[in-house]
């Protein structure tokens, strides 16, 4: 699978309370977390996003709390991957577990805000449009693909249980 | 090959003799934790699943502790949907109202988590239970929703870096000191995927509460878990509390680290961690002049009944200062008894504190002492990101019970050794 989207571009060791602040988790439901989704980091986000755009982020993206709340938001936002140096754990597993995609490419620092890039699922390629340089990602472990390909964590344990 | 205490407490979980680092693995849990926040996802997620049954009523514990007493309409609806999930379900150990303490001071404290054992948590801070010699670490709601039903859960084993402490603890000094320094030394990614194993000399006299308030902190560098190697004071702590068998498990001398990392504790000064990450530390003395308008003392790092003497033994006599509000929150029902019959509500009341029920309450800014913007609090919990207690331009400053105590009574930060 391949998407192109529009950068929205964060810094290092953004954390769970930035992508989605614990004053609104009193609520599980993913279009209230989606309106408050990256707030403390940019109050813009949650408006301006648009389906299909990317997350770009430096070093331990989604450090902190275990949230699920945290890629729930960033997925029904509308948010298509999540690319970054690298991931804090939980976020890692989390996202694997729901289905949001995240990539790890060392380059982020090229990727600003407004950039376009286009990104294959399948080989892990990152095509920086605006002068069409290549990049890649470190390459999906078997098991977290038969996850994504079970369609996540749940399902993979429904046809355990059957 | 050796192996450290992470990675057998991983093959004795996952039917192998031996397992190392990189490895994914099925493991069966011994203990799976979701509190108000996480469970209700993974309650909804086993519900849609069709799941019939948990897996062990015994082992499925439910802790409503982040907006309890309930703050709103919302989170009362979060709560009730534990209560109701733990009625229909018989599960054993739900804590509910007066039973109910914040999860990591809990679970230790009536001897549910024991050394040996394999614990997955929603909830970040599950790591605390390193402390005892257990592998214990945080996971998301799907992950609860998925053990409750198999008693399972998939692991990549870490490596592991070893910590040796070294050297004789200064005063005022303690656990919560020792692992704010080591975060600020290695950063909040310094341990990312991996096993911090936490050992030494000053290791191995520190209390219980030390080396949970340690542990606590282990996923605030990254790190799966943070782990200690139950001795003679682990012992004293878990025999009597327990109520299943458990397994002290040790490093073998030729277990394989990463990085092994040694610090001369002798020079450390009590640690604060400055907006907004935990490992801006600097040494106390170095601080400079900060106002401050809160103290929070509580929380699953420190809000343990030594946590609420420490304090008191500076509040005792004095008086907060002026224009600063310190909130007491002992962490569970039992430490709020303690130091009620110890006379410690005496000393912080005549302080000029405030006491709360046990909850997370403004740890996670959910509620009992939000900052308002502008505002800059003092706290022993254990993060102080953005907005992390309330309005986004808030601060919060990490320290322990007795520097925390020590700045409300200076109405800015600063240890014991400033006051008069
Ligand atoms: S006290 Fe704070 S860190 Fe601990 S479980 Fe509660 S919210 Fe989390």
């Amino acid at each position: 699978m391949k998407i192109t989207g529009k950068v929205w571009k964060f810094g290092d060791d953004v954390d769970t309370d930035l992508i989605i602040p614990a004053r609104y988790l009193n609520t599980s439901d993913p279009a209230e977390l989606a309106k408050h989704c990256m707030e403390d980091a940019d109050p813009t986000f949650a408006s301006n996003v648009s389906a299909s755009d990317i997350i770009v982020g430096g070093k331990n993206f989604g450090c902190g709390s275990s949230r699920e709340h945290a890629p729930i938001a960033i997925k029904e936002a509308g948010v298509s991957c999540v690319i970054a140096k690298g991931f804090a754990r939980i976020f890692y597993r989390n996202s694997f577990n729901m289905g949001l995609p995240i990539l790890e490419c060392p380059d982020t620092d090229l990727f600003k805000t407004g950039a376009r890039l286009s990104v294959d699922f399948d080989t892990g390629e990152i095509i920086l449009l605006d002068d069409d340089s290549t990049y890649s990602t470190r390459p999906i472990p078997p098991f977290m693909q038969e996850l994504v390909s079970s369609g996540g964590l749940m399902k993979h344990i429904e046809k355990r249980m059957k | 090959m050796g192996m450290t205490i992470t990675e057998k407490i991983l093959a004795r979980h996952s039917g192998s003799d031996s397992v190392k680092p990189g490895d994914l693995i099925n493991a069966t849990v011994d203990i799976a934790l979701g509190n108000d926040i996480t469970a209700p996802i993974a309650i909804d997620q086993f519900e849609k699943s069709g799941a019939k049954e948990v897996f062990d009523k015994d082992r499925v514990i439910l802790v409503p502790d982040h907006f309890v007493p309930n703050k709103d309409i919302q989170s009362a609806m979060q709560a009730k949907m534990l209560r109701d999930f733990a009625g229909k379900h018989d599960l054993t150990h739900f804590f509910d109202a007066g039973e109910m303490g914040v999860e990591h001071a809990l679970l230790p404290e009536k001897g549910l988590v024991l050394p040996g054992d394999l614990v997955i948590g929603a909830d970040s801070h599950t790591c605390t239970y390193g402390g005892l010699g257990a592998f214990a670490t945080g996971v998301g709601s799907t992950d609860l929703a998925a053990a409750m039903i198999t008693g399972e859960v998939w692991l990549k084993v870490p490596e592991s870096i070893k910590f040796i402490y070294n050297g004789r603890l200064p005063q005022w000094v303690e656990g919560k000191d020792l692992i704010l320094y080591t975060i600020g030394d290695i950063g909040v990614d310094g341990a990312l995927y991996q096993a911090m194993e936490l050992t030494g000399p000053v290791i191995d006299t520190l209390s219980m509460a030390g080396r949970l308030t340690m542990a606590n902190m282990a996923i605030e560098a990254g790190a799966k878990n943070g782990i200690f190697i139950p001795d003679d004071i682990t012992e004293a702590y878990v025999s009597t509390r327990a109520q299943r068998e458990y397994t002290f498990l040790t490093s073998d001398d030729d277990a394989v680290y990463v990085r092994t990392i040694e610090y001369d504790v002798g020079n450390i000064e009590p640690q604060i961690a400055c907006p907004h990450l935990p490992e801006n530390t600097k040494g106390v003395s170095e601080i400079g002049d900060i106002t401050i308008d809160q103290v929070v003392i509580g929380s699953c790092t420190n809000g343990r009944i030594e946590d609420m003497r420490s304090a008191a033994a500076i509040l005792k006599g004095r008086k907060v200062a002026k224009g600063t509000r310190l909130i007491v929150i002992p962490a569970t029902p039992l430490v709020y008894r303690t130091a009620l019959e110890e006379g410690l509500f005496e000393v912080f009341l005549d302080a000029g504190g405030i006491l709360s029920p046990p909850t997370c309450g403004p740890c996670l800014g959910g509620h009992m002492g939000i900052l308002a913007k502008g505002e800059r609090a003092v706290a022993t919990t254990n993060r102080n990101f953005v907005g992390r207690m309330g309005h986004p331009e808030s601060e919060v400053y990490l320290a322990n019970p007795s520097v925390a105590a020590a700045s409300a009574i200076l109405g800015k930060i600063g240890g014991p050794d400033q006051l008069g």
